[in-house]
């Protein structure tokens, strides 16, 4: 790999320790997947922030690193509401070591916002390149805003946040951003409907880069819900929906493959996997306008998206629902061991493995009635 | 009789120790006691095999990417393995051993588990970017 003469004084430690292992980490990852030099990023996004997935290992490391970071960065969902900590029951060892990871965090020149959703926060510019951690946002990023990112660990975001730059490999190159397969239904498809598909569809395609083709383009959220899936049950980073040139390979999708919906009895439902949007917001307060839940419905969101829906979440919470901020249900030790109804095509993959929760799927109105005992 | 063998250097670094050989890749968050520096994944061939102080081969990381910071405490712990030795290096260990000052080398110019029998004594350069097995 090629290095500027300015990347060359960091790797020699000019800039300090921190910023000296950062280089060597983007160094090394440059070797390895062939990258010929470094990039400059516009953002980065880490992941590793929940004391419940980075534990004492991470917690050890961040707090002997010392450095600055040199560009906008933000973090996935730690494990608790920084306010709502008390009322979703986590206790308080846990609470001192989750805030002693935000504050590392902090000190490093972070921007303390937990969300999956940090495009919503400060979306990239189409073509920037990026180095998010997020699955889902690096989906959303690089397929629904036309970014550039891999899917990075939290430990390789973090050192290219340190550092400003990216290897020059995988997603950031053109010749790795060309759909690969197709991807056909012809079959309505709304709302979760999307998260479904992309849990059937993720573990079919893995790596690869789907071009779907629908009867209707997705909205929005349904392109989220849709990216989140996929990532989480195949590694998927990018896939289409733009009408161009089919990949010659067809993967022919019928409804029954997307038929993952059941009706168990959950103990608690939780709404907001990826992050909710203000639309989404808006529909979940639609659905309980004038309702009463009898079940613990939970529903997640970024402080940032919660700062402007005030309304939206007073009506949500007149059912006696629960909006929370800066967590969600899969990093969170609040979910643990629960019969759990979701309706996240990415939360229905994670539940049992993270959070050993039995989980099911429903569609969003199916999630609100169970809730509503209906 | 000291047989040597090129790599590439991932990190750098000089570590010598017995070798403990797996042809299994191998997690390290959930897989390795970073306290004790054993093996704990049950499903794992090395299950409840220390790696502390070793020179440990195995083919690549798998996982979560917090590996990355297991291997740093597993180094904190003075338990870490004294150097890698992967077939092909992916992003969890290759971090990890950048962080926890732990030499990594990788695509040797012969099969590793071929090359070095458990328990021989071998030495990892990651300075010249070569082992050396002694037979």
């Amino acid at each position: 790999m090629q290095l500027t003469k300015d990347e060359e004084d960091i790797l020699a430690g000019e800039s300090g320790a921190a910023k000296q292992k950062a280089m060597e980490i983007l160094v090394a990852l440059g070797e390895i997947y062939e990258a010929e030099k470094l990039v400059p990023i516009e953002s980065a996004q880490i992941a590793g922030v929940s004391y419940k997935t980075i534990g004492e290992a991470g917690l050890e490391y961040l707090t002997e690193l010392n450095g600055t970071v040199a560009v906008p960065t933000m973090l996935n969902p730690m494990g608790m509401d920084r306010n709502k900590w008390g009322q979703m029951g986590i206790d308080e060892t846990f609470v001192e070591k989750q805030l002693s990871i935000i504050t590392r965090y902090e000190l490093l020149g972070i921007d303390a916002q937990c969300t999956c959703t940090p495009y919503y926060v400060n979306a990239p510019r189409y073509g920037a390149h990026i180095s998010w951690a997020e699955s889902s946002a690096v989906a959303y990023a690089n397929s629904v805003l036309g970014a550039r990112t891999n899917r990075e660990g939290g430990p390789s975001a973090l050192a290219a946040a340190l550092v400003g730059k990216t290897p020059d490999y995988g997603y950031h190159r053109d010749e790795n951003r060309i759909p690969n397969i197709s991807v056909r239904t012809d079959f309505h498809l709304s709302g979760s409907d999307f998260g479904a598909l992309g849990y059937a569809v993720g573990k079919m395609v893995k790596s690869r880069v789907p071009q779907f083709s629908f009867l209707a383009p997705p909205n929005a959220d349904e392109l989220k819900a849709l990216g989140a899936a996929m990532a989480a049950t195949g590694s998927v980073a990018l896939f289409s929906t733009e009408k161009q040139t089919m990949p010659r390979e067809v993967l022919e999708i019928d409804r029954s493959d997307v038929d993952v919906y059941s009706s168990d009895e959950p103990e608690v439902v939780v709404l907001g996997c990826p992050h909710c949007s203000r639309s989404e917001l808006a529909e979940i307060a639609h659905l309980l306008d004038g309702r009463k839940v009898v079940i613990p419905l939970w529903i997640c969101t970024s402080r940032f998206v919660a700062g402007r829906s005030s309304s939206l979440i007073s009506r949500i919470e007149a059912s006696g629902a629960c909006v929370i901020c800066d967590t969600c249900m899969i990093v969170s030790p609040a979910f643990e061991k629960r019969t759990m109804m979701v309706n996240s095509g990415k939360a229905l993959e994670y539940g049992p493995s993270m959070c050993n929760s039995a989980t099911f799927m429903g569609t969003t109105a199916g999630c609100i009635a169970a809730a509503c005992g209906a | 009789m000291l047989k040597r063998f090129k790599g590439r250097i991932i990190a750098q670094g000089i570590g010598e120790g017995p070798a403990v050989v797996t042809r299994q890749s191998l997690s390290f968050l959930g897989g390795v006691d970073p306290r004790q520096g054993i093996i704990k994944d049950p499903q794992h061939e090395l299950h409840g095999t220390s790696i502390a102080g070793t020179v440990f081969a195995f083919p690549e990381g798998k996982g979560s990417t917090v590996g990355s910071y297991v291997l740093y405490q597993l180094k904190r712990n003075n338990k870490a393995p004294a150097a890698i030795i992967n077939t092909l290096s992916e992003t969890i260990v290759a971090v990890g051993a950048i962080i926890s000052d732990i030499p990594l080398i990788d695509r040797l110019e012969v099969d590793p588990f071929a090359a070095i029998n458990p328990g021989s004594h071998v030495l990892v350069n990651c300075i010249d970017g070569f082992i050396e097995v002694e037979t």
